[in-house]
């Protein structure tokens, strides 16, 4: 039984596929197809100068203008907008600049949310204290007027591709930034009191090794699955901060939220081609990233993980005690 | 006579992320009524999973095949619990067989009054006519299980009640339903000893008084030796060898039952001829009116657990720290190696005085720790030689990576570990092993002091003898001083020079090992000593009484 306990530092891919093996069919679904979604998505992303056909800004093609509001035909396999950009093209510039602001996002709150959750629970005291006071307080933000007001002070209200990436990745860090350092503080408190860290103080080794070397590499087991929320919460800030008209500008980038914006007036009149791609790409990126962190998040428990091959006999299970259930 | 359960070819396997692991490989065995069945073997025998298929507690992962057959000792036993439905299984629960768990606190809800769970086992299984009535009935079996004042008793939460107390009223609830049969799985492990020796008195009055089987599941021979009529030794998932308890232990059949009966330590038989050490070398260790207090929380008194501890090691010197739990023995251990402050007293470390500032640094390195648990003393994600290196690492990096890493296998070397385990994960061990790559760890600085914390106390008892083995061995050559900490007075006579006995952070005794455990003086010790299970059943003189009465009863 004991074996059965013992953690194992395994490597992802490792994990994924004796997951893939072990879990229920929902959970395999669920997985397979977060999985999928995302990797989707990055592809796009990855190679979205080759996948569209014309550029994200870009309004003619040898000195002929596309047309406003053009059906979707042969040349333009979307149709195009009420500006005369390019639907399909604008979708798939809109992966690049969605994967850029995860990106930053991700960075701006994973490594100060690590390190100081880090410091805050191994250190404890005053700090420890002061820290958790402020990240209690960073949650009453609301992220999104946070962002608008992010974007005021970046770019002076322009909306410019650093100034929309800029407002949306802080606000997400602002709002992120506490969720790690919750999260990498409860693991930290619950590590130090391990004997291994004991063992490694009574040896006499400095706080800074013991910090780096012994309690963070087993701190941050969980955080991978924090990061698909991250990643699926700084979409929607970009999309919504574009959405408000405080996103990014069609010349510097595109952007689903600020398409989705302009083609407001579109659904009305019954034009279906520019509101529908966009708000699509928008679901199927969060809706990826979200099943696949679920997933993991179920997976990764042994307890929420479900195992074929049991017959029921012997699943009969019942309370402790024996008897005095009822 | 008929037995009260009959398992037949059990198979019992768990479903894992690395495939199927079989844990039980076809097990028979069975209980009569009134008898006591100890059913022993080392961890990862199958032993507790045998037991838990008594009841139909098997996890979900599990899959059991066979039989195992209950009865009520009147006709041959028919019930399968396999296959018998969630309804059925709960009615044979409590009435056919009952199950007393190792860890009394948990096994009690915490919310509820001891009375409360006990006249919850009655009203569902339509005992007792009123509520008055079942709450007469709960009172007189706490009082026939020795608790005292069971009247106010029963009114209690089970956090007011002490550890042996709460395993009497698990009984109590056990036998208030008339049951034919307790499993017990290790009642007495997470006990002390003194307390243990009460708990297997009252398991023993079960059988003389009420007439209960038994089926004991344990790993010490000395509980086997005091309780029980017949013996399974299980091994790796099969029954080994059955016989009755004399027999086993006077002529065992099955080699591993001989190495399992030789790996136990006995009692007052092997002193070790103490370390000469002449008076006048400076201590390594002197405490002096030692004084430890956790602090209380907000409102509340703190906790004094050590009090005027006074005690000095000497080079070379093996000093055996002994008490049961809340003794105050891991705290000493913990302020000498500088994990903890001491709030008063002197403590003299080296000839150097230990102030609450400057608690490790200055002095490490000359102090090698062992920690009671091997499995959670290692860095999981770091291989045994980098864990065994990472003294030399922080304190003699100039040494370089490739002398460290040379090192480090000759550290492991040095106790047996070979070479091919150096790029091991600690979980790829076994627990005697990495308990054994532990003791290389803290004697990487060839440290003059080794703190050892219960290090063979999460052991099985043939792996223990051989740390053990090792421990006296290294001692023996490389010379260093050790605090050597454990409830185990068995093993504490078998390492130690002098001894010091503990008793609620004070100390009751002290003096040369042989003196203090041998012709103990004061009251505690001798009834430390005088409580200990002997692994022998021929010397265990209760016995002979208590088994005549057995037969009477049945």
């Amino acid at each position: 039984m004991a074996q059965l306990l013992v953690r194992r530092p395994t490597l992802l891919p490792d994990r994924l596929r004796a997951r893939l093996r072990t879990g229920g069919p929902v959970q395999r679904a669920m997985l397979l197809t977060g999985a999928l979604l995302t990797v989707l998505f990055v592809l796009t992303a990855l190679l979205g100068p080759l996948l569209a056909p014309y550029g994200y800004a870009q309004l003619q093609d040898g000195g002929r203008l596309f047309g406003s509001q053009q059906h979707p035909s042969g040349a333009h396999p979307l149709g195009t907008t009420i500006a005369g950009y390019d639907v399909l093209s604008r979708t798939v510039w809109g992966a690049r600049t969605a994967l850029e602001i995860i990106l930053a996002a991700l960075l701006l709150s994973v490594v100060p949310g690590t390190v100081l959750g880090l410091a805050s629970g191994y250190l404890g005291g005053r700090l420890d204290r002061l820290l958790v006071g402020l990240a209690d307080a960073l949650y009453a933000f609301p992220p999104l007027l946070l962002a608008i007001v992010m974007s005021i002070v970046i770019s002076g209200g322009q909306s410019s591709l650093v100034g929309g990436l800029g407002a949306a990745a802080c606000s997400v860090a602002v709002a992120f930034v506490p969720q790690y350092f919750r999260v990498v503080r409860a693991e930290v408190t619950r590590v130090k009191a391990e004997p291994f860290v004991d063992a490694a103080r009574v040896i006499g080794t400095g706080t800074w090794r013991i910090m780096f070397r012994h309690v963070l590499r087993n701190s941050v087991r969980t955080l991978p699955l924090i990061f698909t929320i991250n990643a699926s919460e700084a979409i929607l800030t970009l999309a919504g901060l574009g959405f408000l008209g405080f996103g990014i500008e069609p010349n510097s980038a595109s952007e689903w939220g600020y398409d989705l914006n302009r083609s407001v007036a579109d659904v009305t009149s019954g034009l279906w081609w520019t509101a529908i791609p966009p708000g699509l790409a928008i679901v199927l990126t969060v809706l990826g990233t979200t099943l696949l962190g679920e997933s993991l998040t179920d997976l990764a428990d042994p307890r929420l993980r479900r195992r074929g091959g049991t017959s029921t006999k012997a699943t009969a299970t019942a309370t402790d005690g024996g008897a005095d259930d009822d | 006579m008929t037995d009260l359960l009959r398992i037949e070819d059990l198979h019992v396997t768990f479903d894992t992320d690395a495939g199927a692991a079989p844990a039980v490989k076809g097990v028979s065995l069975s209980v009569a009524p009134g008898e006591i069945l100890a059913l022993v073997g080392e961890s990862g025998s199958g032993k507790t999973v045998t037991a838990k298929s008594v009841l139909g507690l098997l996890p979900a992962t599990a899959t059991a095949h066979g039989r195992v057959l209950l009865g009520d000792g009147t006709a041959d036993p028919a019930e399968d619990v396999l296959a018998a439905s969630p309804a059925r299984l709960r009615a044979l629960r409590g009435t056919h067989a009952a199950m007393v768990f190792q860890e009394p606190s948990t096994a009690l809800n915490p919310v509820f009054t001891i009375g409360w769970q006990l006249t919850e086992g009655l009203r569902a299984h339509g005992h007792g006519g009123s509520k008055a009535e079942r709450r007469t009935l709960a009172v007189e079996w706490l009082d026939k299980v020795g608790i005292p004042d069971p009247a106010t008793r029963v009114n209690h939460y089970p956090h007011q009640l002490s550890g042996g107390q709460k395993q009497r009223a698990v009984i109590a609830m056990a036998l208030a339903l008339g049951t034919r049969l307790i499993v017990a799985d290790e009642p007495t492990t997470a006990l002390d000893v003194t307390v243990q020796a009460e708990i297997l008195e009252l398991l023993h009055r079960c059988r003389t008084d009420f007439g209960t089987a038994v089926l004991l599941i344990t790993h010490n021979m000395g509980v086997v030796a005091d309780l029980a009529d017949r013996v399974a030794v299980m091994s790796e998932g099969e029954v080994v060898e059955q016989a009755p308890v004399r027999e086993l232990f006077a002529a065992p059949a099955h080699p591993y039952t001989r190495e399992l009966l030789a790996a136990v330590p006995v009692f007052g038989e092997q002193s070790r001829t103490p370390t000469s050490t002449t008076g006048d070398e400076q201590p390594v260790v002197r405490a002096a009116e030692l004084v430890v207090d956790y602090p209380g929380r907000l409102g509340r008194k703190g906790f004094r657990a050590v009090e005027g501890v006074s005690f000095e090691i000497r080079p070379g010197e093996v000093l055996g720290l002994v008490g049961e739990s809340g003794s105050g023995k891991t705290t000493i251990g913990r302020v000498v190696a500088g994990l903890t402050a001491a709030t008063g007293g002197e403590l003299t470390v080296f000839g150097e005085p230990l102030t609450a500032r400057r608690r490790t640094r200055g002095r490490a390195g000359h102090i090698g720790y062992v920690f009671q648990d091997p499995a959670a003393s290692f860095n999981p994600l770091l291989t045994i030689a980098d864990s065994v290196a990472e003294p030399l690492t922080v304190h003699r990096r100039e040494l370089g990576a490739t002398a460290i890493r040379a090192e480090a296998e000759a550290l492991l070397n040095s106790v047996h570990l070979p070479r091919s385990y150096a790029d091991r994960y600690p979980h790829e061990l076994s627990g005697g092993q990495r308990q054994r790559a532990a003791l290389a760890r803290a004697l990487a600085l060839r440290p003059p002091l080794i703190i050892a914390d219960e290090p063979t106390s999460a052991l099985d008892v043939s792996v223990q003898a051989k740390v053990l083995d090792l421990f006296t061995e290294l001692q023996r050559e490389l010379g260093f001083a050790a605090l050597f900490i454990s409830h185990d007075l068995a093993v504490v006579e078998q390492v130690a020079d002098r001894v010091v006995v503990l008793h609620r952070g004070r100390i009751a005794a002290s003096g040369s090992t042989a003196a203090v455990l041998g012709n103990p003086q004061d009251d505690y010790t001798r009834r430390l000593v005088a409580s200990l299970p002997v692994a022998d059943p021929v010397r265990q003189g209760r016995r002979e009484h208590a088994l005549d009465e057995g037969v009477a009863s049945t």
